[in-house]
């Protein structure tokens, strides 16, 4: 009770004689989906050593309740660290399917977002924004872990301001790739 | 056939088809195997590769010589320094330039610094695979600490475009040299501590030992090269047989296995720490004060018409780069001998007649990197 007061102040309110606590439905579920987002082990390409590193010692993304996970049944996160080719645009596809909902996608490095120095190659996906819809974009090549990092503390931010009553979750506006819909202004 | 079908077989009542990947935690990327088997037994593997096929050997016939040697960083981005090295060799071969003495030793340094934090990875990654998550903590540690050094000398982590025509893009500062000596003596004890932790595990031993042999016949007949052919105990290292970048003047042995099986494999890549340790230190200590880019390197440069060929020895083995220049300012064409393309090849042999739960062991002791196998 201790920590769930802490960490949502102003939201949860200690009934009379602390029995219970009120909170909104809303800031209750995106507080556990912001706290434990867990990313599906997904290295493409160099970027995906950088990622490594970031679930290594010294960064620990542990502590932020990121802890990855090998197969897409178990991951609400998918981080494209790395280059997509044509070649594995249907995989991506399908993995990202596999995926339970509400699932988010973190396109990590330039070659995800943008094709990066393979702009003008015959085998790339300029972006894989092309076939899966992305939240969060993470610009270098490769980023730096903390660059990864700033991108999670921003999808944590975005998390905060989902609502189920404009259809956090729902499969259709998902699917499309408007998932702003989703999010409040 | 769309990419995710199974891949053409014929298949018997009583086989099954395992799909290995492209997404799998232990393939390092996006490797696909087609494994049939029977039982417990692998009858039948076909790797398939090309999910990283980013046309790297094209686009170079775009790009300028300099803007080639940031695209060969991304071979291999586990060890790009080598990359580096192998194509700035070739490159220098066509455009006759000399390296000042300085560069080639930092070179040297550069290079073993970065077959270490390659090792590192794979030793990292190789106790994941077999179930052993604490040997991957303890190799990012000092795997950080090198790739600081990196960053201390050319401010990227991973993709470094250091060793340039001509050269190195700068020359290291005293800070420099005392980091890196620090390191040195913070590594050498480590070297032990994997050895304690992994190494001599009786459990790892039980997964890799006598797993996955390759005879000394069989690893010359596929044409493996760096770990994975002297694990089987053919003494073959570029740096020995044809030096460059004066690595004859360096004292070191090259480490070779006795059985060729997984944890030869593994040991040679652990030795190999111990003597890139030790060139490391010789290089240090040769080194003297001078410039460290050679004269008369245009900024757009148009090597004559010709052919070279140049050829390192990477962390994953005989890395080869086959320049023709017809007198422009790209190359008319760029080859790449891959040693993780061709060290991967022997899978399809290696995986049949072994059992279902040594494969990953396997996989992971040939140690490959998919930006190389597929460019
Ligand atoms: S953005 Fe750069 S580092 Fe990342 S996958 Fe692409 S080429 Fe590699």
């Amino acid at each position: 009770m201790g920590v769930i007061l802490d960490k949502l102040p102003g939201v949860c309110g200690v009934l009379p004689g602390g029995a219970g606590v009120l909170a909104r439905t809303d800031d209750m579920i995106n507080w556990a989906r912001k706290s434990s987002l867990w990313p599906m082990t997904f290295g493409l390409a160099c970027c995906a050593i950088e990622m490594m590193g970031a679930y290594a010692a010294r960064f620990d993304f542990d502590r932020m309740g990121v802890i990855p996970r090998p197969s897409p049944r178990q991951a609400d996160l998918i981080i494209i660290a790395g280059t997509v080719v044509k070649k594995m645009a249907d995989p991506i596809i399908q993995v990202y399917k596999q995926m339970p909902e509400p699932r988010f996608v973190i396109s990590y490095g330039s070659c995800s977002n943008c094709g990066g120095p393979y702009y003008d190659s015959y085998s790339v996906v300029k972006g894989v924004d092309k076939i899966i819809p992305v939240d969060i974009y993470v610009a270098g090549c490769p980023p730096r872990p903390e660059a990864l990092q700033f991108g999670l503390l921003q999808l944590q931010k975005k998390i905060e301001r989902m609502s189920i009553a404009r259809g956090a979750g729902a499969t259709l506006p998902q699917e499309k790739g408007a998932r702003d819909s989703a999010v409040k202004p | 056939m769309s990419s995710t079908q199974p891949l053409p077989h014929g298949l018997k009542s009583d086989q099954l088809f395992v799909n290995l990947g492209p997404q799998h935690p232990s393939t390092h990327g996006v490797l696909r195997v087609g494994l049939t088997i029977e039982g417990e037994i692998v009858v039948k593997a076909v790797p398939d590769v090309g999910y990283l096929h980013r046309g790297t050997e094209k686009l170079a016939e775009l790009r300028g010589y300099p803007q080639c040697v940031v695209i060969s960083d991304r071979w291999d981005y586990l060890s790009a320094m080598n990359n580096n090295l192998m194509f700035c060799l070739a490159a220098e071969k066509l455009l006759k330039v000399e390296v000042p003495e300085r560069a080639q030793h930092l070179r040297v340094v550069m290079c073993e610094l970065n077959r270490i934090a390659s090792h590192l990875l794979f030793f990292g990654t190789y106790g994941i695979d077999l179930g052993a998550f604490t040997a991957f903590l303890h190799a990012f540690r000092e795997r950080e600490m090198v790739l600081d050094l990196f960053e201390m000398s050319c401010g990227a982590r991973l993709t470094y475009n250091y060793i340039r025509l001509g050269g190195v893009m700068k020359d290291v500062d005293a800070a420099w040299l005392a980091k890196c000596r620090e390191f040195i003596e913070f590594f050498k004890p480590r070297l032990k501590e994997y050895d304690d932790l992994l190494s001599f595990n009786p459990i790892f031993l039980d997964r890799t030992k006598g797993v996955g042999r390759i005879s000394a016949k069989q690893a010359v007949a596929w044409a493996l090269s760096g770990p994975n052919l002297r694990g089987s105990g053919v003494s073959y290292d570029a740096r020995k047989f044809e030096p460059y970048c004066g690595y004859e003047k360096y004292d070191f042995e090259v480490p070779v296995g006795k059985d060729g099986d997984c944890w030869d494999r593994y040991y040679c890549r652990v030795l190999e720490m111990h003597q890139s340790v030790r060139i490391i230190e010789a290089a240090l200590g040769m080194m003297a004060e001078g410039p460290v880019m050679g004269k008369g390197v245009a900024k757009v440069p148009k090597p004559p018409p010709g052919e070279a060929y140049a050829h390192v020895e990477g962390a994953r083995g005989d890395l080869g780069c086959h320049l023709v220049a017809d007198g422009n300012a790209s190359p008319y064409r760029m080859h790449i001998r891959a040693p993780s393309f061709i060290n991967l090849a022997i899978l399809q042999e290696m995986l049949v007649g072994e059992r279902m739960s040594d494969v990953i062991a396997i996989l992971g002791s040939i140690d490959i990197v998919l930006g190389e196998v597929d460019r």
